[in-house]
């Protein structure tokens, strides 16, 4: 029997079995299987969370493969790890170490300011960050397999990952209302492949599943994310820098699921303790979101 | 009256079966509460995360309700982490993981290895023919008790199992828009 690996099928089809679920940060194997505890679909394998890249500055690397490693070794869930844009040599060490899915994040410092990954290249599948339609489709012309919208990393507020979501859902509801010639303006205005534009008119919907990023701290911020279109969401600094780490994970995954209901929402939202602190989008010194080309 | 089938809606790829049973000209419903299960004639459990779903259908107390429903005969299809969660067995699963065992199989997850192993390929399927089939990240059957049809193999291990009004797939007949799988089951719900 022929086998074919590493098929576009093959790639979104992970993320499409992600949907409706939590795609939790952790720093070490110990937060793994908390996040796994919790009900996490997958977890997200890095040094250090963003809001504590944030505070640290320097500059922000793939983490060292042992604790990748040790991470996979924790858990039966999907492991996802980050590489810097443009890093193809350090998306190549994460599909050697056979993790799931490579984030080519912003979270991290860029190692190419005017390239990303050729994601096409590879058999592991790629997700990456979008503010806008135009920046999610080039994404998805290199070969992404999954979108998530930036949000703001690890500031603990969701005001950027809804103007992220809003921007993208939005353009694309107009596109499906555009008129053949208008789709052409649509794709230079988008700086994107007329292919894709034109791909979005006929269906109505990427080609790629879109999950949400950057800034949930509460049930209620995956709830309103979800209700605004997101597919599934990532959570980085917001679980493991509340007072309460495994209760909150599990009420966002609770949230996650039952997103429409607002019962649910409510009673998974009782006692959680503090949630991270978070921070005002005016008064950050670096906006992650603003990386990427 | 055309019957009903409902989706288990808590998680992974429910969409894709409900496209799947729309071009098919069938009714589906999203299951999300126990509620959901009074109107409907079959259950599809959908690919997805099984610790995940397990979880959640504990907490939201759909899991007696659904093996309630399971145990009177309720047809049942079930694709990837949905085999999983129909299965008498999971090896290689969490400690407090559940499944409904209504199928005799010992199904082992992720048997086929992590994302970049996953394939697709034309399979076999006894009384069906050669159907396109996705394997993310799949799971096999190690073991498939007497009362078991195996419809399908790969490598020699069960990846399409049947008995009685439960199917199972270790694989996504929903991802390839092939129908002729869901045509199947739909012939047991109606």
């Amino acid at each position: 029997m022929e086998r074919q690996t590493g098929t576009d099928r093959v790639k979104r089809g992970l993320a499409e079995m992600l949907r409706g679920g939590v795609i939790m940060d952790v720093v070490t194997p110990e937060q793994a299987k908390i996040a796994e505890d919790a009900g996490a679909v997958a977890v997200m394998a890095l040094e250090r969370v963003p809001a504590d890249i944030r505070r640290d500055g320097g500059v922000a690397r793939m983490s060292d493969p042992a604790m990748v490693e040790g991470i996979k070794e924790a858990v039966t869930v999907p492991v996802m790890a980050k590489a810097r844009i443009g890093h193809f040599a350090e998306a190549q060490i994460l599909e050697a170490l056979g993790v799931d899915y490579v984030d080519e994040s912003e979270v991290l410092t860029p190692a190419d300011e005017a390239h990303h990954i050729d994601k096409w290249a590879f058999t592991v599948p790629f997700v990456c960050g979008a503010t806008n339609l135009g920046e999610a489709l080039r994404r998805i012309s290199e070969g992404a397999a999954m979108i998530r919208s930036k949000g703001e990393a690890g500031t603990g507020n969701i005001v950027e990952a809804v103007r992220h979501l809003r921007s993208i859902l939005g353009d694309i509801r107009k596109i499906t209302q555009a008129d053949p010639a208008e789709v052409y303006a649509w794709a230079k205005e988008l700086r994107a492949p007329v292919s894709l534009v034109q791909e979005l008119h006929d269906t109505g919907r990427l080609p790629v599943p879109l999950f949400c990023a950057g800034g949930i701290a509460t049930p209620a911020d995956a709830s309103l994310v979800m209700q605004l279109g997101a597919e599934a969401v990532f959570v980085g600094s917001g679980i493991f820098k509340s007072e309460d780490p495994a209760v909150r994970a599990k009420a966002i995954v609770e949230a996650t699921a039952h997103f429409r209901d607002p019962h649910i929402v409510a009673k998974v939202s009782r006692g959680l303790g503090q949630p991270m602190k978070g921070q005002d989008i005016a008064e950050l010194d670096v906006k992650l979101a603003e990386r990427g080309w | 009256m055309a019957a009903k089938v409902g989706i288990l809606a808590l998680q992974g790829d429910v969409s894709e079966h409900a496209q799947a049973l729309a071009d098919l000209g069938a009714d589906a419903v999203g299951v999300h509460t126990a509620d959901d299960l009074a109107a409907i004639d079959g259950l599809i459990l959908p690919g997805g995360e099984s610790t995940t779903i397990s979880k959640l259908l504990e907490s939201s107390g759909l899991f007696e309700a659904v093996a309630s429903r399971l145990a009177d005969g309720m047809p049942a299809f079930g694709t990837c982490a949905g085999m999983i969660l129909l299965a008498s067995e999971v090896l290689d699963g969490r400690p407090d993981q559940r499944s409904f065992g209504v199928i005799d199989l010992s199904v082992r997850r992720n048997a086929f290895g992590r994302q970049v192993d996953s394939f697709e390929a034309e399979v076999d399927v006894e009384g069906v023919g050669s159907v396109p089939a996705v394997f993310i990240r799949a799971p096999y059957v190690e073991r498939a008790g007497e009362g078991v049809d195996v419809l399908a193999r790969v490598d020699g291990h069960p990846v399409l199992c049947r008995q009685g009004p439960v199917l199972a797939a270790a694989f996504h007949p929903e991802l390839s828009g092939d129908l002729r799988l869901h045509e199947l089951f739909l012939r047991e719900v109606t």
